[in-house]
């Protein structure tokens, strides 16, 4: 594989992470939105592994690696198996105004490539240019979070969120170094059974899992 | 050779007007096959258009001259939209006086009228028809504007004989750009077409029409004019989206021989496009008319990531 075809390559997939980023703001059934999550930590371990191809990093494959079997398939089969246990699979959340979301989104890309456009020019790596994507990333894993009520899919922005910023790592600095990059695997994983947990407790304690039901919980005056 | 070139000109415009009915029975007879039905054949859109030629035309009392002229506007500006197209050759005379933003002029200039005709009656379908057209529009047209400008970023030109010579020249580079402006492209095309998840073209419910609705008074030769319109209107947007995206085929120099095997790769693409649109319009229901802003949202923020990923990743 020529290098000049890999640099191509790397920035073609940090688009489809971006596309995928913006397909769960407006996605409204949660099948979707696992599937889109599953999509988003493929297109990222494919990228994390031409960019340790690139780079020569061998510690890359083995994020790559760790990205695929977490985020493409552990981590959207946990989702999976909750969302059938609690029944959620026919819910269609309200969003509210998705093509203000949507403009909303764009805003932050561009936001984002504003802030990143003069840290690129230093940099002197292959991936610099996908730096302003991962930013992107990261902000509309936030958007998510902040325009949705359902628990579950404030969920899956935080994980969005998190994958912008493993894919900010890798294209900065070729990654973080192997010991974190286990670390904050294991604890995606271990945050995942907590959720799962919550969940359930949430679910029998509300009858739903609409955060906006939480207002109930403040005391009598 | 100056000649040569209009000669050129006139073939493509013949081809556009004698295959366009043809691709239109391709689909219709694919979905057939599709939904297990047995098929009226290739041909019959052209039985349709003799047809509905050798019949009277019917004018309500208080049609004015908008409703008699747009038949003959409507077909016009497909005709000549089909010289500006590179189908078979860029060497085109007409196309080096207009680019792609007159192209999309043209088609807006079609529809204005239309939906002036659709309201010139006073039916109540066709004034619907027209709010519901014009509906589609604002948010269509500034989405294809915007992918085609993604496309033409890459070519610094909106000449689309000049887009598919940059096409043609460049080593092969994979553009993150040039995939989102393909994504929203398509959809303005079904949108702008009126297929499935938008409009349904073989719809006989007036409630869930849009362009028929428009075109619900017309009778006769006028009939035949726009609905022969319809079909090469179809056949221009996939001609656009191949010479934009897919530009492989087409002759570069003027030789018949360039030409002829132009012409055959045409028809494979054809083909093959007929497939997928089958496959679309079986596997999608028509969309709620409300949802239609997030429909067409979508292609709009696809094209402007495409222009975004533009300055961003290459």
């Amino acid at each position: 594989m020529d290098l000049n075809i890999a640099a191509q390559l790397n920035s073609f997939l940090a688009a489809f992470v971006l596309l995928t980023a913006f397909g769960m703001l407006v996605q409204r059934r949660m099948y979707g939105l696992v599937h889109l999550f599953a999509w988003q930590g493929l297109f990222l371990s494919i990228n994390t592994a031409i960019v340790g191809f690139e780079a020569g990093k061998h510690h890359l494959y083995i994020s790559s690696l760790l990205t695929l079997t977490l985020k493409v398939i552990l981590l959207p089969y946990i989702l999976h198996v909750l969302i059938r246990r609690l029944k959620l699979h026919k819910e269609v959340e309200v969003v509210v105004n998705i093509p203000l979301t949507m403009l909303m989104g764009i805003a932050l890309v561009i936001f984002s490539y504003y802030l990143m456009a003069p840290v690129s020019r230093l940099s002197t790596l292959v991936t610099r240019s996908t730096l302003a994507v991962a930013l992107a990333t990261v902000m509309i894993g936030l958007l998510m979070m902040i325009t949705r009520r359902h628990a579950v899919t404030q969920i899956i922005g935080f994980l969005a969120m998190e994958n912008g910023l493993f894919f900010a790592a890798t294209s900065a600095t070729y990654g973080m170094p192997l010991v974190v990059e286990l670390g904050v695997a294991l604890d995606i994983l271990i945050a995942a059974f907590i959720f799962g947990i919550f969940f359930f407790h949430i679910s029998t304690a509300f009858d739903s899992l609409d955060v906006e039901q939480m207002a109930r919980l403040k005391e009598e005056e | 050779m100056n000649i040569y070139r209009f000669v050129i000109e006139f073939l493509q415009i013949a081809i556009l007007l004698t295959i366009a009915p043809a691709f239109t029975g391709w689909v219709r007879m694919l979905k057939c096959w599709s939904q297990g039905r047995t098929s009226a054949g290739l041909f019959q859109p052209y039985r349709d258009i003799i047809k509905l030629f050798s019949k009277d035309v019917l004018l309500a009392d208080n049609a004015s001259w908008i409703f008699r002229f747009t038949p003959y506007l409507v077909f016009g500006t497909a005709v000549l939209a089909g010289g500006i197209i590179p189908m078979l050759s860029l060497e085109l005379p007409i196309a080096s006086a207009a680019d792609v933003i007159v192209l999309v002029a043209l088609f807006a200039i079609a529809r204005f009228f239309t939906a002036l005709a659709g309201m010139d009656i006073g039916t109540a379908f066709g004034g619907m028809g027209s709010s519901r057209e014009m509906t589609i529009a604002s948010l269509a047209e500034p989405a294809m504007l915007m992918a085609i400008f993604t496309v033409s970023l890459a070519s610094k030109s909106t000449s689309l004989s000049q887009m598919v010579h940059v096409i043609y020249s460049g080593q092969t580079v994979i553009r993150p750009s040039l995939a989102f402006a393909l994504f929203a492209f398509i959809l303005i095309a079904l949108a702008e077409t009126g297929r499935i998840p938008v409009d349904n073209p073989a719809t006989h419910l007036e409630l869930t029409m849009i362009h028929e609705a428009m075109i619900l008074e017309y009778s006769g030769r006028h009939l035949a004019l726009i609905e022969w319109a319809n079909m090469m209107k179809l056949f221009l947007f996939i001609m656009l989206g191949a010479a934009t995206f897919a530009p492989w085929g087409i002759a570069q120099t003027g030789e018949p021989a360039a030409i002829f095997a132009a012409f055959l790769i045409m028809l494979v693409k054809l083909v093959i496009v007929g497939a997928v649109l089958v496959i679309i319009e079986t596997g999608l229901a028509k969309m709620r008319i409300f949802r239609l802003t997030e429909f067409l949202g979508s292609a709009f923020l696809l094209a402007t990531l495409g222009m975004l990923s533009y300055f961003i990743l290459e």
